[in-house]
């Protein structure tokens, strides 16, 4: 026993004696390299087989689309096509691409890899058409090649062609707009044939069990081959995944040297971690955390631009919602602005309407409906209503989401304006998922309840397209549609022209507060945190952010440098 | 002896079937719909039916239970994680080493702190130094981990700059790592740097993690003593005019540790459950931290798979521990 506790003591001494000479320094910034903070590990790095945010983040450090977009907006500037140009039809269109760029497999890129991909998704089986693996796919193409669920629709890709060495023409198969912006997801991008095919990108099984698609080919894991200012290095998972400067690249090399990914799940352990320069940046910064950092002197925060909405569903289906004048009253007996101002932490703005105000088709001029619980009541009566009007308005438990950070004080807010409005407001809610969210789609969760929509891409038609388009439970919308407003937005996906196409979503968005079928009350800005001398990091409403352009000031950089050998 | 750790183990095969079993259903009764979990917001009725069929949940739950243990006991595979696409047994062999590594190292800070303070607690028994180690011992039980290892990080980390807060190494070191056991790997890699960088970032989590077995090996180190200190032979052998220090150190010490011993020894199980919250704190990725975040994204192959996997090796401990009684003392063996 003695001998035991002799040598317990010995090793607690060696811990000791370990700490004291590295020291302090954090490791990881300064110079060219640096570490990011993500919220989790990507799944795998591939763009057609995730959907989740931490893996497409990595992914677009390393990968290239045809189309990409102009930093911090949703503007589409060439990227790896040079130009394009549709047919009149809208159903051609002609991608003419950069030549003298090779893949980081010192392939080159050409029309024939471009087609080559397309096709790869085109032709995606099995576990590959699961929605939970293509998402985007199905969101932008619908369909595949040969689908395997009857619910699937015919695809929207018609086919590709290599018509020379730097031209390729890809096919739909109906005109849509909407097809050319969403070319600029992460999730299109262009990758190494060789590699994808050397490294079996769509090789794996499908667990017996639980049915989940487990990659077994390393293209995802140790291979991803694209065109990108970064080159993977390596990937341990759960502890750090490391990119490095593709000194080959067409444009500007970046200035980082080596990129690193650590996923921290825990809130508090990221701020620490940026405190302590474990890392010089991260995202998703809770809203309590802003002032911290801001009061920090050696960080900064950076504000992303506002891509989401969040609103209060109005089911008209649950009698009496159906009238246009109860649906007014609803919208002036909500107090939006004192929601916004008390619990964003000054990172809302009101919203009118059901996109952010930097998607094209936002219009300025749509009918506003302030908080008024004199004319909210006057409307009610006017509907020959007896006061007060008695309505059940859920709001989620067990959730905080970006536009909704705490949904119970929302609703206690909006419940309380609308008990002063005329109504009688019994509340009702229930866990987030799956209950709230199940209750919320098939519209069993009242006549007025809370939810938003985080942007998927820049496009009018991924805000009110998806929420207007089609009969929705939701919104009541399979019982009481709307078709002036399902025309105008079939109309608008339609229209090529980008001026036309703008016209006609303004137009709609104007229909759609005329009509009310829910009340959108806010727009938020999520905020990044990074060191001070952090430069060049442009946030983007899509959080499609390139690290490419990103460096350390020299001033400021007070980082103690490691001196270990 | 051989017959006593053979009918051990036979016993092993019904606790462990019924392990599996409550395992099972444990996971199926938490709330949260895993296929709506997987799809998130953008999800519709159709596609959360998609996955549910694809995923087998549709079908009646005593065949879901035949399937499982078919895949756990005739390919040994524990299924897959629907969050990261991986198989559960790679997950685990990947995990599993980073919590052994905290769970050892918290043991052994316990240890070596906990035996001296509960011995001269008991030795200055009522006096200054015992109060302070009551009240010192009463806190470390008390004091939730996560909020004790969120102040030693603000503390030692961001004020004094003296620890890493997160991981299990510094980026900037590389090492192969053959057993994922970091400590080990430095050592087979032979690279100090390595070495002393992966024990430095185990400080405060095991730090952390080691507060509450410190105070219970603490409190029950104090009390072995004072019991043992008024027993017969212990007067008899100060009788015979035995110098102080050697009293202690062959009859008190040594008759006083038996049951801290056995205390050190259920401390696994509470290990384990603190590394959920250590692990997350400093985000280092062992079993606790995935157990975590598999509950938050109802991943629940990973919920049965690794839960499953921690109470076998509970079991097994356990086992070992009840072995080691019967080599040391025979009356166990009887009973």
């Amino acid at each position: 026993m003695r001998d035991r506790l002799k040598w317990l003591a010995l090793l607690g001494g060696v811990m000791l004696a370990a700490a004291v000479p590295v020291g302090c320094g954090g490791g990881g910034g300064g110079g060219d390299t640096l570490t990011f903070g993500s919220a989790s590990d990507p799944v795998v790095l591939d763009g057609a087989l995730v959907s989740d945010g931490e893996s497409l983040r990595v992914i677009d450090q390393m990968m290239e689309t045809l189309v990409g977009l102009e930093a911090g907006s949703t503007e589409l500037v060439p990227e790896l096509a040079e130009s394009w140009t549709a047919s009149d039809d809208g159903l051609t269109w002609t991608f003419q691409l950069k030549d003298g760029v090779t893949f980081h497999d010192g392939e080159p890129f050409n029309a024939e890899a471009v087609c080559f991909n397309f096709d790869r998704w085109y032709n995606f089986s099995g576990p590959l058409q699961n929605s939970s693996v293509s998402y985007y796919w199905q969101t932008v193409f619908r369909g595949y090649a040969n689908n395997e669920d009857d619910g699937l629709p015919p695809s929207l890709y018609g086919g590709c062609e290599a018509q020379d060495e730097l031209t390729a023409v890809l096919t739909i198969t109906e005109p849509s707009s909407s097809f050319l912006g969403a070319l600029a997801l992460t999730n299109f991008g262009i990758a190494s044939p060789a590699a994808l095919t050397e490294f079996e990108a769509d090789a794996g099984t499908v667990d017996e069990e639980a049915g989940v698609f487990q990659p077994t080919g390393t293209y995802g894991t140790e291979h991803p081959t694209g065109t990108g200012p970064f080159k993977f290095e390596s990937w341990e998972r759960g502890d750090r995944l490391t990119l490095t400067r593709n000194d080959d690249y067409w444009g500007e090399a970046p200035a980082l040297g080596t990129l690193t990914f650590r996923p921290i799940s825990d809130n508090a352990a990221r701020l620490q971690a940026l405190q302590t320069g474990e890392i010089q940046g991260y995202d998703l910064v809770e809203p309590q955390d802003v002032p911290t950092i801001e009061g920090d002197a050696n960080l900064q925060v950076l504000d992303r631009p506002a891509f989401n909405v969040g609103y209060v569903t109005i089911n008209q289906a649950m009698a009496p919602m159906d009238n246009p004048l109860v649906r007014q009253a609803v919208a002036h007996g909500l107090d939006r602005q004192a929601v916004v101002d008390n619990f964003y932490g000054g990172r809302g703005v009101v919203a009118h309407q059901f996109m952010p105000p930097l998607v094209e088709g936002y219009a300025d001029d749509v009918a506003q409906f302030e908080f008024d619980p004199d004319r909210a009541r006057a409307l009610l009566q006017q509907a020959g209503l007896e006061l007060p009007v008695a309505i059940e308005f859920w709001y989620p438990t067990d959730v905080s989401r970006p536009y909704m950070p705490d949904p119970r004080r929302n609703f206690e807010a909006f419940a309380a304006s609308l008990n002063r409005s005329g109504f009688r407001v019994t509340a009702r809610s229930a866990p987030w998922s799956p209950d709230y969210l199940g209750r919320q789609q098939n519209g069993t969760a009242g006549h007025l309840n809370l939810i938003g929509w985080t942007g998927d891409f820049g496009d009018p038609d991924n805000f009110v397209g998806t929420f207007f388009q089609g009969p929705q439970p939701a919104w009541g919308t399979d019982e009481f549609p709307n078709a002036e407003v399902v025309d105008i937005l079939n109309r608008a996906e339609r229209e090529t022209d980008i001026a036309a196409r703008t016209g006609l979503y303004e137009e709609a968005n104007r229909m759609i507060a005329e009509w009310i079928p829910g009340v959108p009350y806010v727009h938020t800005s999520p905020a990044l945190a990074f060191e001070a001398n952090v430069q060049g990091y442009v946030p983007s409403p899509v959080s499609l952010e390139e690290f490419a352009t990103v460096s350390f000031s020299d001033e400021g950089d007070e980082e103690e440098e490691t001196t270990e050998e | 002896m051989l017959r006593f750790v053979v009918r051990r183990l036979l016993l092993l095969v019904p606790i462990l079937l019924g392990l599996s079993i409550l395992v099972f259903l444990w996971v199926r009764a938490l709330p949260g719909d895993p296929a709506a979990a997987l799809l998130g917001e953008r999800a519709t009725a159709e596609s959360i039916e998609q996955v549910r069929e694809q995923y087998g949940l549709d079908r009646p739950i005593h065949i879901q239970y035949l399937a499982y243990l078919r895949l756990v006991v005739v390919d040994r595979n524990l299924g897959t994680s629907i969050e990261s696409r991986r198989p559960i047994t790679e997950e685990i062999s990947r995990r599993f080493p980073a919590t052994v590594e905290l769970a050892v190292a918290s043991l052994i800070f316990a240890t070596v702190f906990g035996i001296p303070l509960g011995f001269f607690a008991a030795k200055r028994y009522g006096g200054f130094f015992d109060n302070a180690s009551l009240v010192g011992s009463l806190l470390g039980i008390s004091i939730p981990i996560f909020f004790l290892a969120l102040i030693l990080k603000w503390i030692f980390a961001v004020e004094l700059g003296l620890f890493p807060t997160i991981g299990r190494q510094s980026v900037e070191i590389n090492v192969d790592h053959p057993t994922n056991f970091y400590v080990l790997d430095a050592i087979i890699a032979l690279d100090p740097v390595a070495f002393s960088d992966a024990l430095w970032h185990l400080v405060l989590p095991a730090i952390a993690l080691g507060s509450i077995p410190l105070a219970i090996i603490a409190r029950i180190t104090r009390a072995a003593v004072l019991d043992v200190q008024n027993e017969d032979y212990v007067r008899t052998a100060r009788a015979k005019g035995l110098a102080s220090s050697v009293v202690d150190r062959r009859h008190v010490f040594r008759n006083a540790m038996l049951p801290v011993v056995t205390i050190i020894g259920l401390q696994t199980g509470l290990l384990l459950s603190g590394a959920i919250l250590t692990e997350t704190v400093f985000a280092i990725p062992g079993m606790g931290s995935w157990l975590a975040e598999a509950i938050e994204a109802s991943d629940y192959p990973v919920l049965q798979g690794g839960i499953l996997f921690v109470a076998v090796i509970f079991v097994l401990v356990n086992l070992l521990v009840d072995i080691a009684y019967a080599l040391v003392d025979p009356r166990v063996r009887l009973s």
